[in-house]
């Protein structure tokens, strides 16, 4: 586990020499910023339901463009060879990204407590859901860089990764938007499935460990899929 | 120290490492040698750990790579082709990245990359990002994140290619410096390379071992066959052929361009293992030719490397 906390190491600081990972922050923080005020004083509701609510939207965009590059830019530049023939699992070269690509996304969203800390002088915030609503940003944010990690196993193109990591992600966010165009038997199923539901529970701060299982489980099964792509590209 | 049995890697329907066994002792120099595409790093990515062998065995130190493979990774020091290292990372900080990974404790850390430096002439680039560097500084960064941990084993996949001949010269003395303990296995389609660096020779054709030895021993078995050029006045061709394809060993008499000036050029071909010099001259003494040039040569190693590994 050493290993993998040294490529972690060394993953995030790889994240806050580039700019991209500046460039990602400004426009995550722009779009989120956006969709919160521009309904805010309508509602005139002094808590960040819509903040939260947006987010399973953004993130399905932001996120693969955090993760794209951890895989996909080592095939591309042959690095990946060297780094797997130095003494280190391939298990933990993947958990070592993945925990990197979560801390970066952790840091992203640090600044839209600031949304929070202003609302509160506003009006009387109930910081339940506030604190809900952060743990199951952290929870959507591991299921989607998972799954973004994964893209990224699958080809040596950047772009390619972002568009099949932003596909799997939006797939999961707006598939209990689309029920009616699926048969009665298996909406409950459907609806289970989408990204949605879960969250939603968690950032009103109902936390229940349906909802945490089915996020680490998201992110088990995606990491997994990562690990096997790279041991049969071997 | 290394035992490779019957190893085979298919990529697909293509087979590129047919069967091969190998054995390497501790401390040679092994050249391995053939054209491009005749299955040399897909034979050393299966030693490195990087690829899976479709079938056959691996064994490092008595370590094999299904059951052991962190073992194998932590004796053996690799450097890929091209040097493929993190162009946007400082020299510095990738060889202490690959001093953490590679277990070298906090204490030592400093002093092997500052042996590394001594070493691989790294001194003055420390601070630079590996992308800005020259092809050759490079491939020096390859060679120190190979042996920062002072690995027994080093593999070398091409680590000339692409140099200018001064490049070439320094990474050579540099591999002849360490080849004195440890045991290196050097991948390269350029014979003189292999033939300045290498104490043994293994040929790879088309995923197959065609060669193994020594440089001479290659050289002995293939080279029965010996050349020899003469230059020789107030002789001519008809003579010459009568006279000398009597003696004994002489397989063949052909004559090299038209004569100039009455120099007769000709080339002699002998067969077996016998040395024919000497009775050529005293043959040629009874006449009243006169020996301008005269001069025996072996099959070289390219000679040999064609035939090995040409196209049927």
């Amino acid at each position: 586990m050493a290993q993998a906390a040294i490529i972690f190491m060394k993953e995030l600081k790889d994240y806050f020499v580039s700019p991209i990972a500046y460039i990602v922050i400004c426009i995550f923080l722009l779009i989120s910023g956006w969709f919160f005020f521009a309904t805010f004083f309508l509602f005139d509701q002094a808590n960040l339901r819509t903040f939260f609510n947006m987010l399973p939207l953004i993130f399905a965009f932001v996120i693969p463009a955090v993760t794209m590059r951890l895989f996909s830019e080592e095939f591309h530049a042959g690095s990946f060879e060297m780094l797997l023939t130095l003494p280190v699992k391939l298990s933990h070269i993947v958990i070592g990204k993945f925990f990197a690509s979560l801390v970066f996304i952790a840091v992203m969203l640090i600044p839209t407590l600031s949304y929070a800390i202003w609302v509160s002088f506003l009006g009387d915030l109930d910081w339940g859901p506030v604190i809900g609503g952060y743990l199951g940003a952290l929870l959507l944010g591991g299921a989607f860089s998972a799954i973004g990690i994964f893209a990224s196993t699958t080809t040596r193109n950047q772009i390619i990764a972002f568009i099949i990591g932003m596909l799997l992600c939006f797939v999961l966010t707006l598939i209990d938007k689309m029920l009616f165009f699926f048969p009665a038997g298996i909406l409950n199923v459907i609806h289970y499935l989408g990204v949605g539901y879960h969250f939603e529970n968690i950032s009103k701060g109902i936390i229940d460990s349906r909802d945490i299982i089915y996020f680490l489980s998201i992110i088990v099964i995606a990491l997994y899929g990562a690990h096997l792509v790279l041991q049969e590209k071997r | 120290m290394i035992h490779l049995e019957q190893l085979t890697k298919y990529y697909g329907q293509l087979c590129a490492v047919d069967h091969i066994d190998l054995d390497i002792d501790k401390g040679e120099i092994t050249g391995l040698l053939g054209p491009n595409g005749a299955g040399k790093t897909t034979t050393l990515r299966m030693l490195t750990g990087y690829l899976l062998p479709s079938s056959g065995t691996i064994k490092v130190h008595g370590y094999s790579i299904e059951e052991a493979a962190l073992q194998i990774k932590r004796l053996i020091g690799y450097l890929p082709e091209s040097a493929p290292l993190y162009y946007n990372m400082l020299v510095y900080d990738y060889l202490d990245y690959v001093a953490t990974v590679r277990g070298i404790e906090r204490s030592r850390r400093m002093n092997r990359i500052r042996t590394m430096v001594g070493l691989c002439g790294l001194n003055g680039i420390m601070h630079k990002s590996i992308g800005e560097l020259s092809k050759g500084l490079k491939q020096r960064v390859g060679l120190a994140h190979a042996m920062i941990d002072d690995p027994e084993i080093l593999v070398l996949d091409e680590p000339t290619s692409g140099l200018d001949p001064n490049q070439i010269m320094e990474i050579r003395d540099i591999i002849r410096g360490i080849g004195k303990e440890k045991t290196i296995i050097v991948s390269t389609h350029i014979l003189s390379e292999a033939e300045a660096t290498c104490d043994r020779i293994v040929i790879i054709d088309k995923g197959s071992i065609v060669a193994d030895g020594s440089t001479e021993m290659l050289r002995l078995s293939m080279g029965q066959e010996k050349k020899i050029t003469l230059s020789l006045l107030n002789a001519d061709i008809d003579r010459v052929r009568e006279r000398l394809l009597d003696v004994e060993g002489i397989s063949g008499v052909e004559q090299l361009g038209e004569p100039q000036d009455g120099e007769l050029r000709i080339r002699l071909t002998t067969q077996g293992d016998i040395d024919t010099r000497e009775k050529i001259y005293r043959s040629i003494r009874e006449t009243d030719w006169i020996i301008l040039e005269f001069s025996q040569e072996t099959k070289s190693l390219e000679m040999i490397f064609r035939e090995l590994t040409r196209e049927v």
